[in-house]
């Protein structure tokens, strides 16, 4: 019998419902706390608690990723890897990956002072959008629309002795309708597409500021982009989001490592949890 | 089951069906507690770690 372990540092809804799913599907599930685990240069692959295949569904991107480097290195088989967990975690490299390997995304700049970071968005001009580099669910993440806002943000990151907080991620503001698309991808098939629309007086689209989903089409262009940027950024269980740029198309804007799919699970036919314990117990025998 | 918040001492409801790693938040003063063990009648919980920086999905 193929032994699942979820590996998570905060249970929510989407770990309870992979948990459940793969001990109805009658596989063996343990769910093991990130926070709890103990780990040195000798520890071997014989380790129970782990069993044939890892999830990994920490919350936080550093333990996470820092958790995979030792789970691998003990020889065990981890999804998503510690590489497709680097890349996802930190958006720079996320939008460096998608341009390398021409996936369409929305023009970034990147400044590693406060000095160029105000010169870069004189340079660039407003509106512009501002976002931390690491970190989810629209936190951080600010139009900046003249100049006094750009002071204030400045002011506001000095004040911050979190490294990244001196790393500048400025994005081109998207003229999109307000609402953006989420697809979660499993291995080579998309399982989920929803828009996401942004609540009254709010123009980020994440579910944990407000936003609503609704089921989207998977148009065929959709699903080629989509599987381009998993393919991308190394594969496995992800969230892509996307923009629909007015002239443009589809512009992918992030690729999510441990995603959430509370909101798609509302309004998706299709089982979302099943088909990543489909996933896990092929991946188990590679 | 009912427990009773370390914080500000309201009254927190465990549900039936809540699983060790959960959060619980408390209604009143907004803590968030994680439950470390659960057995039929009994549930010990800690404060939960605050909502770090690099949180995410």
């Amino acid at each position: 019998m193929v032994r699942i372990c979820i590996i998570y540092d905060k249970l929510r809804f989407e770990e309870k419902k992979i948990y459940n799913d793969i001990q109805q599907k009658g596989f063996e599930a343990t769910l093991v706390d990130g926070k709890s685990l103990i780990f040195d240069t000798e520890s071997s692959k014989s380790d129970s608690r782990f069993g044939d295949i890892i999830l990994q569904r920490v919350i936080s991107y550093n333990r996470g990723l820092h958790l995979t480097y030792c789970l691998e290195q003990m020889g065990l088989p981890v999804v998503n890897s510690s590489s497709v967990s680097e890349i996802c975690g930190n958006k720079l490299i996320t939008s460096l990956i998608l341009k390398k390997n021409g996936v369409p995304t929305p023009k970034t700049t990147f400044a590693f002072s406060t000095e160029s970071a105000r010169e870069c968005m004189k340079k660039l001009g407003y509106p512009l959008v501002v976002k931390p580099i690491i970190g989810s669910w629209g936190r951080g993440v600010y139009q900046i629309k003249d100049q006094s806002m750009a002071e204030m943000m400045l002011d506001s990151r000095q004040e911050n002795d979190n490294s990244f907080s001196r790393i500048y991620y400025f994005q081109e503001l998207i003229d999109r309708p307000s609402r953006d698309i989420r697809c979660i991808v499993i291995g080579d098939q998309i399982v989920a597409s929803v828009f996401r629309y942004s609540s009254e007086n709010e123009w980020r689209t994440n579910v944990a500021v407000g936003g609503r989903t609704e089921m989207a089409p998977l148009t065929s262009e959709l699903k080629e982009i989509v599987l381009k940027a998993s393919n991308a950024v190394g594969g496995g269980i992800l969230g892509v989001d996307l923009m629909e740029d007015k002239e443009r198309g589809y512009l992918v804007h992030e690729v999510n490592n441990t995603v959430e799919f509370r909101g798609a699970s509302a309004v998706c036919k299709s089982d979302i949890a099943g088909a990543m314990t489909d996933y896990l117990v092929k991946m188990s025998s590679k | 089951m009912k427990k009773e918040c370390k914080d500000c001492g309201a009254e927190l409801t465990i549900p039936q069906d809540s699983m060790v790693g959960e959060i619980i938040t408390c209604p009143d003063c907004g803590t968030d507690f994680e439950i470390v063990s659960k057995t039929e009648d009994t549930v010990e919980m800690k404060e939960a770690e605050s909502v770090g920086e690099d949180w995410g999905q």
